[in-house]
């Protein structure tokens, strides 16, 4: 097989002591940001980006990636001992998490967690180490109508499958759209939207939004809410984690299932956070003891966090085979990307080998330390909960102005992250779901010119999306799930409808 | 048998009351965010009418394909604003309570007087000002905690990115001191 001569290189890639540490060091830093009220994945990412800005891209890719498993990490250990959950996809952890605390298992609990997300993450790198390199050989004969069919597909699909009211997501993406837009056009040189500042020429950055919405808006959410906690503080012990690996076994169909469901709507854009719930609905739907469910069941702990994992990996496929990234995180990721100067698509695979090799080794090595690491340091990271939440909001406002300005040395940019913090705070409140909108200002430069440049080739002619077998099923996949909620709907009425004639 | 483990507790006495009086209700927000978006749109729509929104011999100009997002942006505002009207029987829920509005404002101005402040001062005074400031007067900690930890936190971002990884960031007079 060449993918394991190819992992074999991406290993060989790791193993120096500057990428080990480097690791390490993310690694520590992403459980942190997991632990950490008001911080979680995506904020983490975006705020430590500028650390990796003058390094170079393996490194960097390897630190970040590595924050990420380590914010999933730290997730689970908010959600199991003090029943907050660090993130939307560890909401189901808690159900059957926080039980177990109470009843003096959160080592098992934890142990639980921790090594499920490790299984979760393991099956997905597998498949990405098996089938990334497919798709993006099969990408690279993509034009520009099929890439912008493919963006197509991404936007329609948050619509048709997102769980916010449809007009929400749509005014999040257009927003989104509309403001990549700002400043000089790519393919004319025209200026568009600057309204004669010299500020906006530059046009408006991802990250510097990104990090308004995610990092400042959340700080302004969190205190709001009520930050007293109780909790439990845990050690894990060599026995505890014996016992729950040879219970492990057991589940194996519940941890099978929620790989498989989490693989599939982490690939699928939008559907991280789903993942995690439908796991745990499924495992208690085909469990034949559905009461215990809730009241500390150690499948109940399996089933969310292995999907959460699982689908928090594979939105990380798309990203690298195709430059189209399946979750929050992974469009702050390829933000990152563009930033060290590489172009994100399936050309990567081709001129980048070291670099992507390297990112999907390091998926491996990073969640085997990151494993060892939560199980071993636990108490550690629980006890940073005690430091007030006066002391953290500031020194996160700091670090999101540092991320913010080191982007582009600018003042502007600075009050730009502002005017999102507050942007994200009310549009969160409201119910406008911000993935879309980080998705379309990732996105939203190479949609357009992908759309121009097939119109340009094709003298204007529409039907250059139905040009051929493949472009045309992307396209009109990607409308049948724009309508879906109708056509669903339809299909709904029409069985009922046929049901009450028949009987 | 295992033991029960030690607790981990925080209080937080300042905590918004849940019986704090509503600001306002979410349909409000709502409504006057969609109206603001339908503005911004409308507002877009022209610029990139202007800049040019249609064909011409090389393709799509331009303007075209931000006018039709601004298009669509404005008929979902729309779509919302109509929305609400019609469904005016439905419970209104809290967007924020008076508590709460204190709560994120002692965070908000704090943040924006550091950005005024970064202009003159630089990064680094202006963050220690914040870190300081906010322990002790918002957090009610002891003055040479605060103190202390805005310092140490101030000296390890100043070691990591100007020293270590050599990320400019606005300096003040305080760095020139220095002669960094």
């Amino acid at each position: 097989m060449e993918a394991f001569g190819l992992l074999a290189y991406g290993f060989s890639v790791l193993l120096t002591w500057k990428i080990l540490a480097l690791m390490m060091v993310g690694l520590v830093l992403g459980i942190f940001v997991g632990v950490l009220p008001g911080l979680g994945g995506p904020n983490g990412v975006a705020i430590l980006l500028p650390l990796t800005f003058t390094m170079d891209p393996t490194s960097a890719i390897v630190m970040l990636s590595c924050i990420y498993w380590g914010a999933l990490f730290g997730g689970a250990i908010t959600s199991i001992l003090f029943n907050i959950p660090g993130e939307a996809w560890s909401v189901a952890t808690t159900f059957d998490g926080y039980p177990m605390a109470q009843q003096g298992r959160a080592a098992e609990a934890l142990t639980a967690a921790f090594t499920s997300s490790f299984i979760g993450s393991l099956v997905a790198v597998l498949l990405i180490t098996f089938l990334a390199p497919g798709i993006a050989s099969f990408a690279l004969k993509f034009g520009p109508p099929e890439f912008f069919a493919v963006y197509l597909l991404t936007f329609c699909s948050f619509v048709g499958l997102g769980r916010e009211e449809k007009h929400k997501t749509i005014i999040s993406m257009a927003l989104g759209l509309l403001l990549t837009g700002v400043g000089m056009d790519t393919v004319s040189g025209q200026l568009r939207m600057t309204f004669g500042s010299s500020d906006l020429l530059r046009g408006i950055n991802f990250l510097v939004a990104v990090i308004g919405l995610f990092g400042i808006s959340e700080i302004l959410l969190t205190m709001e809410e009520r930050l007293a906690l109780r909790g439990h503080a845990a050690s894990i012990s060599l026995r505890v984690v014996l016992k729950v690996w040879k219970e492990m076994p057991r589940y194996w169909v519940t941890l099978l299932r929620s790989s498989a469901i989490g693989c599939w709507l982490g690939i699928t854009p939008g559907g991280a956070i789903a993942a995690s719930f439908m796991g745990y609905n499924l495992a208690k739907r085909f469990s034949k003891d559905k009461d215990s469910f809730g009241k500390g069941r150690i499948e109940g702990v399996f089933a969310p966090e292995t999907a959460a994992h699982a689908s928090g990996t594979a939105a990380l496929l798309p990203m690298l085979a195709l430059g189209i990234p399946g979750s929050g995180t992974a469009a702050i990721l390829l933000g990152g990307l563009m930033v060290w100067g590489l172009n994100p698509g399936p050309l990567l695979f081709v001129e980048h080998k070291g670099f992507v090799w390297g990112l999907i080794a390091s998926m491996y090595l990073g969640n085997v330390v990151g494993l060892v690491l939560v199980l071993t340091t636990v108490p550690l990271f629980a006890a940073v909960l005690r430091v007030p939440f006066s002391a953290i909001a500031p020194m996160i406002v700091v670090s999101c102005a540092i991320g913010a300005y080191a982007i582009q040395n600018a003042m502007f940019d600075i009050w730009l992250m502002l005017l999102f913090g507050v942007v994200g705070y009310v549009f969160k409140k409201i119910g406008i779901p911000l993935a879309p909108f980080t998705l379309a200002l990732v996105l939203g430069n190479r949609a357009e010119d992908s759309f121009r440049l097939s119109m340009i080739g094709a003298q204007g002619d529409m039907r250059v999306f139905w040009s051929n077998g493949l472009v045309g099923s992307i396209t009109t996949l990607a409308l049948i799930l724009l309508f879906w909620p109708l056509i669903g709907g339809a299909i709904g009425r029409m069985r009922s409808a046929l049901v009450k004639t028949t009987t | 048998m295992p033991k029960p483990d030690a607790e981990i507790v925080v209080e937080d006495p300042a905590a918004p009351a849940s019986d704090s009086p509503a600001v306002t209700t979410s349909r409000t927000v709502d409504v006057a965010v969609s109206l603001l978006l339908f503005a911004f749109a409308g507002l877009l729509a022209f610029d990139n009418w202007r800049t040019g929104m249609g064909w011409d011999s090389t393709g799509p100009q331009a303007g075209y394909f931000p006018f039709y997002l601004s298009v669509i942006l404005a008929g979902a505002c729309l779509y919302g604003i109509g929305k609400e009207f019609l469904a005016r029987k439905a419970a209104a829920e809290t967007f924020v309570t008076r508590d709460q509005l204190r709560r994120v404002l002692q965070v908000f101005v704090p943040t924006l007087l550091f950005c005024l402040l970064m202009q003159w001062l630089g990064l680094y005074a202006a963050s220690f000002l914040l870190v300081a400031g906010f322990m002790a007067v918002i957090g009610r900690i002891a003055a040479w905690k605060s103190l202390l930890t805005a310092f140490l936190f101030v000296l390890a971002m100043f070691v990591t990115f100007d020293i270590a990884f050599d990320v400019i960031m606005p300096k003040g007079p305080l760095e020139s001191l220095f002669g960094r």
